[in-house]
């Protein structure tokens, strides 16, 4: 009876695994994603609800809003952007740490939604590089949940260099 | 005085300064020369306590002579009414007189008339853009501004 017991104690833990330092490093990021939201319009107020209790982004482990972006590595850009705010919004993206991910929350931070006239960005793409797009107006929900997960699917896929050119 | 008493009285009072005065849902149009503006308006917050400054917009009559129309509204806390002002100015001198000397809160919206219509508030000391940005050029809400025409600050990803 004893000789079918589970293996316990220290014999039974591992001393190494194997694993790609890519994936290793891939899985760590996609877990720990610090999101700083850039928020300027209605969107915000899905942005609020995807974040609480009922749909909670905490479960994806992209939770922590972090209102610095030196300490963030996902900027969320929620609604609206206006050409006089492009200059504040691509100097957040500038003062972020790579690696850094970029996500258009909305249509109108996709392509500038239903405005198009002198004062709306036609899109945030048209001033900093995008990683996902979330469409919808105002996105649902589970659509933002789902760019998440693509997202982490990427992070989790790509490489991970320790040193580039910008870090 | 009821409203419209109040109301009675404005028109009789002003009646030989304005050029036209009807009724729109229940609210007196007073139509002026612009040159007369500062005067009249005086006359309503001094006599008839029209204390409040409401707003000052615009309208472009693309075609017409005079293009633009210049619109301000009043509210009397006094007398619980309110009333608009209209005035018309010219293409090639949209100008007319400020009334910061009556109303402080003219100012900024003064400003704003002045970002997007373009029209000009002689006494008005600050007229920088105050939505839109500097070294913005034109009018955005005039009629003849193309629709997409964007100005952006920070030069395009290519």
């Amino acid at each position: 009876m004893a000789s079918k017991a589970i293996p316990f104690g220290p014999a039974a833990t591992f001393e190494y695994i194997s694993t790609k330092k890519d994936e290793l490093v891939g899985w760590a990021r996609k877990f720990s994603l610090f999101p700083y939201p850039f928020v300027t319009a209605c969107c915000a107020m899905e942005f609020m609800a995807v974040s609480s209790t009922p749909y909670d982004t905490d479960r994806f482990g992209a939770a922590l809003p972090r209102f610095s972006p030196r300490q963030s590595d996902l900027l969320m850009v929620v609604g609206t952007v206006t050409h006089k705010q492009a200059p504040i919004l691509k100097k957040v993206y500038e003062q972020m740490c790579e690696p850094k991910w970029v996500m258009a929350f909305g249509a109108c931070a996709t392509s500038g939604g239903f405005y198009q006239n002198y004062a709306a960005l036609q899109g945030i793409d048209k001033i900093i590089p995008v990683d996902i797009y979330i469409p919808g107006c105002p996105p649902r929900p589970e659509t933002v949940i789902d760019g998440i997960m693509k997202l982490q699917d990427r992070i989790a896929r790509s490489k991970h260099p320790i040193l580039t050119k910008n870090f | 005085m009821s409203p419209s008493e109040v109301l009675d009285r404005v028109q009789e009072r002003l009646a030989p300064l304005v050029s036209e005065s009807s009724f729109s849902h229940a609210m007196l149009v007073l139509v002026l020369p612009p040159d007369r503006l500062l005067d009249l308006v005086q006359v309503l917050k001094v006599e008839f306590q029209f204390d409040l400054f409401l707003d000052v917009t615009a309208v472009d009559w693309p075609g017409q002579q005079p293009r633009f129309e210049v619109v301000y509204h009043f509210y009397s806390t006094q007398h619980r009414v309110r009333l608009r002002v209209k005035t018309r100015v010219p293409e090639e001198d949209p100008g007319v007189a400020s009334l910061v000397s009556l109303y402080g809160s003219a100012a900024y919206m003064e400003r704003e008339c002045h970002d997007m219509y373009g029209i000009a508030f002689r006494g008005n000391p600050d007229l920088r853009p105050i939505l839109l940005y500097e070294g913005f050029v034109g009018h955005p809400l005039r009629k003849d501004y193309p629709k997409d025409r964007e100005q952006p600050l920070v030069p395009y990803r290519t």
